[in-house]
């Protein structure tokens, strides 16, 4: 007889997304705790308690705290949703990047330094406008749109000076005149789900910063650039952000690894959270996942 | 259907059914955040500040 999962879901703040998923865990009577990152410790001598769960999906609203959980998780043998490889990958917008210029997809052009000076010189060489972007960092926060030398000298040095020890990662990405929005993707295994437009009159188009979801069509050209972009980090259950060039077409521009999908979900009418359910009971399964 | 007690401005802050622990609620009155943090009897306290890791 088949023994009965156990799924430990890892989380933190619960948002609308959390509470669809318990519901989902509920209605196919999986077994499940919730695991709160705020109240957890690991003992790396001692795995025992951790091991029980046949896989962990990871929610946790601190990247930082989702993302050393499962790192101990991962080496203590348990499966988890994502792995510890993909939210690095996908944690880090630098990362991000050279992960999808290694696969040869396209994306908006980045340039990276490590001082305000060297900093300056490339965005000089980039041009004007550029936007600035934190390398962890999540919902449009401290996005700068750079429009000329001055803004860059001044946001420069405000990193340099009030900013964590990351901020001294200049990475600055080419700004693209977009038409208003752009395009959230979800992609679960091998499986392009759904997919909406995020419009807004500001530049930042995330539906966290008052972008409005309207549904996309999945075109053969998504569906394919996006199954790409999820190799290319691993896989697993990701959100992917496109930006439409009006001259270069589709580029990827973020691979989101613990998506927030309450505008995407009721826009769809897909059933997003219990994908991820069965998604993540088929990694404790140890089946083949689609 | 609980209520409780807003900690910043003191209003009535009722929790509807569904309410989950970890959840945020926003003061009716005063707009703060508000978590859960346990629902028998049920409680809440004001939720961190948002963190510059934080997100999806």
């Amino acid at each position: 007889m088949q023994q009965r999962l156990k799924i430990g879901v890892l989380c933190s703040r619960v948002r609308v997304e959390e509470k669809w998923i318990f519901a989902s865990l509920e209605k196919r009577g999986i077994d499940f705790d919730r695991l709160d990152d705020r109240l957890i410790s690991f003992d790396l001598d001692d795995s025992a308690q951790w091991k029980q769960y046949d896989a962990v999906l990871e929610r946790s609203i601190s990247y930082t705290s989702g993302l050393y959980a499962l790192r101990i998780l991962n080496a203590f043998g348990v499966p988890t949703v994502n792995t510890v490889g993909v939210a690095e990958a996908c944690g880090d917008k630098l990362t991000t990047s050279t992960l999808l210029m290694k696969a040869g997809l396209p994306q908006p052009r980045n340039v990276v330094a490590f001082t305000p000076e060297s900093a300056l010189d490339a965005l000089e060489k980039l041009g004007y406008p550029a936007v600035v972007k934190p390398v962890v960092g999540s919902w449009g926060r401290l996005l700068a749109k750079i429009n000329d030398r001055d803004a860059a000298e001044a946001i420069f040095e405000h990193k340099a000076t009030l900013g964590s020890t990351q901020h001294q990662v200049f990475y600055i990405q080419e700004y693209i005149e977009k038409p208003g929005r752009d395009i959230r993707v979800v992609v679960i295994g091998d499986r392009v789900l759904t997919a909406m437009y995020r419009t807004s009159p500001h530049w930042i188009t995330n539906t966290a910063r008052g972008g409005e979801g309207q549904l996309c069509p999945i075109t053969p050209e998504i569906e394919d650039l996006c199954s790409k972009a999820a190799q290319a980090v691993d896989g697993g259950v990701l959100a992917i952000d496109l930006i439409e060039h009006p001259q270069r077409g589709f580029l990827i521009n973020e691979v989101n690894h613990t998506m927030e999908f309450h505008t995407l979900q009721p826009l769809s009418g897909v059933d997003i959270a219990g994908e991820i359910v069965d998604y993540t009971a088929a990694i404790a399964s140890k089946e083949p996942v689609q | 259907m609980s209520t409780v007690s807003c900690p910043e401005c003191a209003a009535d802050v009722k929790l509807e059914a569904g309410t989950e622990v970890g959840e945020i609620i926003v003061c009716p009155d005063c707009g703060v955040d508000l978590e859960v943090t346990a629902l028998s009897p049920a409680t809440i306290q004001l939720a961190p500040m948002e963190q510059e890791d934080w997100g999806e």
